[in-house]
């Protein structure tokens, strides 16, 4: 208890530093409510107003990828992990989408897509902790010119990316972490990798939003961001008992399968609601969400059936996930002939991840989050910079040059990598001082249901 | 008395119970095992991780018989297990000391 105690006294301290006066914050907070519930009445007239086709369709993306995370990447992930484990599994995505949800509102809203000032290259400001000062009036900015959203709305589409990336990231060391340290964990990940990331990339200022990377739905802010962190997490915590000698198979592929169809449904919202407007763009993007996937399906199915005999049902699921990370950053920018090109080689490329390459280097990443997420959101960055191209069916860019954009693309992905992998190796070390990361090796063989949860997933 | 245990393919089971109750065998007792023997196990493939299944799936079935039905019995099992490839089972036979039945107190061939 002690323990638990002073690791949330070291968050604390630690969300001291980016806010060094907590209550100086709460003062103004109160005063910009007050000031903008009088306000509307005076300059009502000018400011653009949400359309309401516009709106319904950003709250149904919402609800969308919160589909992807509860019951979706619950499932998907559950699935894929020995019966013993499998509520530790939907506990931990659960727990964390209850809690970033939390953190988003709280303060992460407002440090990933307000005004950092001379920090704005990297961070927002603290401005909109609790959603200072916002009402059903407020609106946020799209795509297009004088076209707005509520910002409620764009608060709550963004709020399930925040989440979903830090669930990803479970994955990693999957049926031997320890529950609490996790949820620290996450909110610390959350906090120093995931705001700044999404601010670089997606905030007016941020580094790489500046420079021109192009990540349409968050191929580097969720999927390398998340699998880069995995691998981090795989490698400090350790490989699981027994690992490569007793075996682990995945004790319900059904729902595995189930869960990764809820993820293809929800990724729908994610990639084609990141256009934020109902419109052409939100079409091509939903588009491209279909024929990606299905590409990378059939490459990853054919690959296994050339190299190994048989085509899996997991394969074919797995190739559909890999399609869809590969085609996030890409959704809205890309044709849908290059979205299929993208799909049939994100797959082969990620059945050698998985395999080739995570045998040769050793790491026990439980359920892929590096060989899909990481690596697949990888080809898909780079894949943007090539095929946006409108030569190659893309929608194109002011001033495109393939080389140039390129390499604005590898250098997103490189800032992705390092600034994820150095923050997630600080905050396990630091959880790990603190509280410990890895549960008891009785309580390992014995399952995490039972040891850390007290219940059994199947009491038959 | 003789204890008849079979270990034969689960996909068999059905036709070894007909057999067997068209011939007055009054019970069966029937469990799922697993087990290997000259069939050879398979392997599985996760992803990249490969798994040697070794042990398969089969259904042990157990007979207590009088003594002249033993023949009758052997042969019933053998014709109905039967599919001339690997895997098929087999059949152990072993005396039975005692037999009784709990409801009534009955004891010996009466029991059975």
């Amino acid at each position: 208890m002690k323990k638990v105690l002073a690791s949330f006294m070291l968050l604390a301290v630690l969300f001291g530093a980016v806010s060094p006066s907590f209550a100086e914050e709460a003062a103004p907070v109160a005063e910009a409510v007050m000031a903008t519930t009088e306000a509307p009445a005076a300059e009502a007239a000018p400011a653009p107003v949400p359309d309401k086709g516009d709106t319904t369709w950003m709250m149904l993306s919402t609800l969308l990828v919160i589909l992807m995370i509860v019951p979706g990447l619950s499932l998907f992930y559950g699935g894929l992990v020995r019966a013993k484990n499998m509520l530790s599994v939907l506990s931990q995505v659960f727990g964390i989408f209850a809690l970033i949800s939390i953190l988003w509102v709280v303060y992460g809203y407002s440090l990933a897509f307000g005004d950092g000032g001379s920090m704005n290259w990297a961070i927002g400001d603290l401005s909109k902790m609790f959603l200072a000062g916002m009402t059903g009036d407020s609106t946020a900015a799209t795509f297009t010119d004088g076209v707005v959203i509520p910002e409620f709305t764009f608060v709550a589409f963004q709020l399930t990316f925040a989440a979903i990336t830090t669930a990803l990231i479970i994955g990693g060391f999957a049926e031997r972490i320890k529950f609490g340290s996790l949820m620290v964990f996450s909110a610390l990940w959350f906090t120093f990798s995931y705001l700044p990331i999404a601010h670089m990339v997606w905030a007016t200022g941020g580094y790489l939003f500046e420079k021109g990377a192009l990540d349409f739905a968050g191929g580097t802010v969720v999927h390398i961001n998340a699998g880069i962190a995995a691998l981090v997490g795989a490698i400090v915590i350790g490989k699981r008992i027994g690992y490569g000698k007793e075996p682990m198979a995945p004790h319900n592929l059904p729902m595995t399968m189930i869960g990764a169809s809820l993820l293809w449904v929800g990724w729908f919202g994610f990639n084609a609601g990141s256009n934020l407007e109902a419109t052409g763009g939100a079409a091509l993007a939903f588009l491209n969400t279909i024929v990606a996937t299905g590409a990378a399906a059939l490459s990853w199915m054919g690959a296994e059936k050339v190299l190994r005999g048989k085509a899996s049902m997991l394969g074919i699921a797995s190739g559909a996930v890999a399609g869809l990370v590969a085609v996030t950053p890409a959704a809205g920018l890309v044709g849908p002939m290059g979205a299929i090109v993208l799909g049939l080689i994100v797959g082969p490329v990620c059945l050698w991840a998985v395999s080739g390459l995570k045998k040769s280097l050793g790491y026990d990443d439980s359920l892929d989050v590096f060989g899909i997420h990481a690596i697949g959101g990888i080809v898909g960055a780079i894949g943007t910079g090539i095929f946006v191209s409108p030569a190659l069916g893309g929608v194109g860019i002011d001033g495109y040059e393939m080389g140039a954009q390129v390499i604005t693309q590898a250098t997103g992905v490189l800032i992705t990598i390092v600034w994820s992998g150095v923050v997630a190796f600080i905050c396990f070390k630091l959880v790990d001082m603190v509280m410990g990361l890895r549960v008891s090796e009785e309580d390992e063989r014995e399952g995490l249901d039972t040891a850390t949860h007290g219940e059994r997933a199947y009491n038959v | 008395m003789k204890m008849v245990t079979a270990i034969i393919k689960p996909f068999k089971l059905d036709e070894v119970r007909e057999a067997l109750s068209a011939m007055d065998v009054q019970g069966i007792t029937v469990t799922e095992v697993k087990g290997f023997g000259r069939q050879k196990g398979h392997t599985e493939l996760y992803r990249g991780a490969e798994y040697v299944v070794d042990f398969l799936p089969k259904i042990k079935l157990e007979a207590a018989i009088k003594d002249d039905q033993l023949d009758r019995v052997l042969e019933a099992i053998e014709k109905a297990a039967q599919t001339g490839k690997i895997g098929d089972g087999k059949i152990f036979v072993s005396d039975l000391e005692q037999v009784i039945r709990i409801r009534t107190g009955e004891v010996g061939p009466e029991a059975l």
